[in-house]
């Protein structure tokens, strides 16, 4: 991987940081608002089905995510294991779409 | 005073001595009474004794500090001292490291002033007053002892980085109007062995002993790299 590459993975971890900050905020105030409401899964549920407003809000989240934490892992890999090079890229990649994968899962989960 | 002193290399082992206290005693005083007066085969490095050229750092109770001008009574704690290489890099013998790849580094972030006048031209004017100047001056005093380096968890960590002192170098070098080599240096200290592999945790900082702030140079050439990348400069 060039430096190019891993100069723009840097400002993705950073963009996606700053993302990150706005929806674990906004995520955790509206859990505690919904818990303290007293509200049930089920109408929780009935909220979130067929809201497009929240399908983008935990879409744009679970993007973050997907891109923020293999990329930090990645400093991790190197600097706790020694494990550099492409196969820990390739393998981080494959974390990034598991991730994407099962977030995007459950967020059609409270969608659909 | 019971000091301890680290003798032979990696696997070596801390010896004892005892030296006398005397007002004003430096760090460097203590070492160099224990080889001039107790056992000369200690090995120890130091040149200027007045903190200008960088050569007597160690590890003194666990601090990478310069101990010519550190006072035995800011230090020592319960009348002992340890005093030990500097940590990141190879023991040659005693308090002696081989400070090669230190340098190195320094090459390899391209710090090295390259202008772009000739003898012909006239001096390049830049205002004590122009930001880049400032900034420069906030950098440029760097004496090379490489405590930062010693204390950089980065650099045990990754020992690709190349390390606070050449960062600071090279980002004095990419504020430095008179330079011609701006994108090359960029390009050097970018990516994982360069800046954008700095966790900020601000050791370097921390001991600096010309109270240099190689963090913030750091956290510059991060955001002067992330920008010409952005911008397809290189």
């Amino acid at each position: 991987m060039n430096f190019r590459t891993q100069t723009l993975l840097w400002v993705a971890q950073r963009a996606s940081a700053a993302v990150l900050a706005l929806c674990v905020t906004v995520h955790l105030m509206t859990m505690v608002y919904a818990i303290r409401g007293g509200l049930s899964a089920g109408e929780i549920l009935s909220r979130t089905k067929g809201n497009a407003g929240w399908f983008a809000f935990y879409a744009v989240f679970v993007l973050a995510v997907t891109v923020h934490a293999p990329i930090g892992l990645r400093s991790v890999l190197l600097e706790w294991f020694g494990w550099r090079g492409a196969s820990r890229d390739v393998f981080l990649l494959g974390l990034a779409m598991l991730l994407a994968v099962m977030g995007m899962r459950a967020v059609f989960g409270v969608f659909l | 005073m019971q000091v301890s002193v680290w003798r032979g290399k990696a696997d070596g082992a801390f010896q004892e001595f005892e030296v006398p206290r005397h007002v004003s005693q430096t760090v460097l005083d203590a070492v160099t009474h224990i080889q001039r007066s107790l056992d000369s085969t200690l090995a120890y490095r130091f040149a200027c004794r007045v903190g200008m050229c960088g050569s007597c750092a160690m590890t003194v109770n666990g601090v990478a500090r310069w101990t010519c001008r550190t006072h035995v009574d800011k230090v020592v704690k319960n009348d002992q001292m340890e005093i030990a290489p500097l940590r990141n890099l190879p023991v040659i013998r005693d308090l002696v490291t081989d400070m090669s790849e230190f340098f190195d580094k320094w090459a390899k972030a391209k710090g090295k002033f390259e202008g772009g006048l000739t003898r012909n031209d006239d001096f390049a004017r830049v205002s004590s007053e122009s930001e880049n100047r400032k900034q420069v001056d906030a950098g440029i005093e760097c004496i090379g002892c490489a405590v930062c380096y010693s204390s950089c968890d980065v650099v045990s960590w990754n020992p690709d980085y190349l390390g606070p002192a050449a960062l600071n170098r090279a980002w004095t070098l990419v504020k430095d109007e008179r330079d011609s080599r701006k994108i090359e240096r960029l390009r050097a200290v970018a990516g994982d062995a360069g800046c954008h592999s700095c966790h900020t945790h601000m050791s370097c900082t921390e001991h600096c002993p010309k109270q240099i702030s190689p963090t913030a140079g750091i956290a510059g050439l991060k955001r002067e790299v992330s920008l010409a990348v952005l911008r397809g400069a290189f």
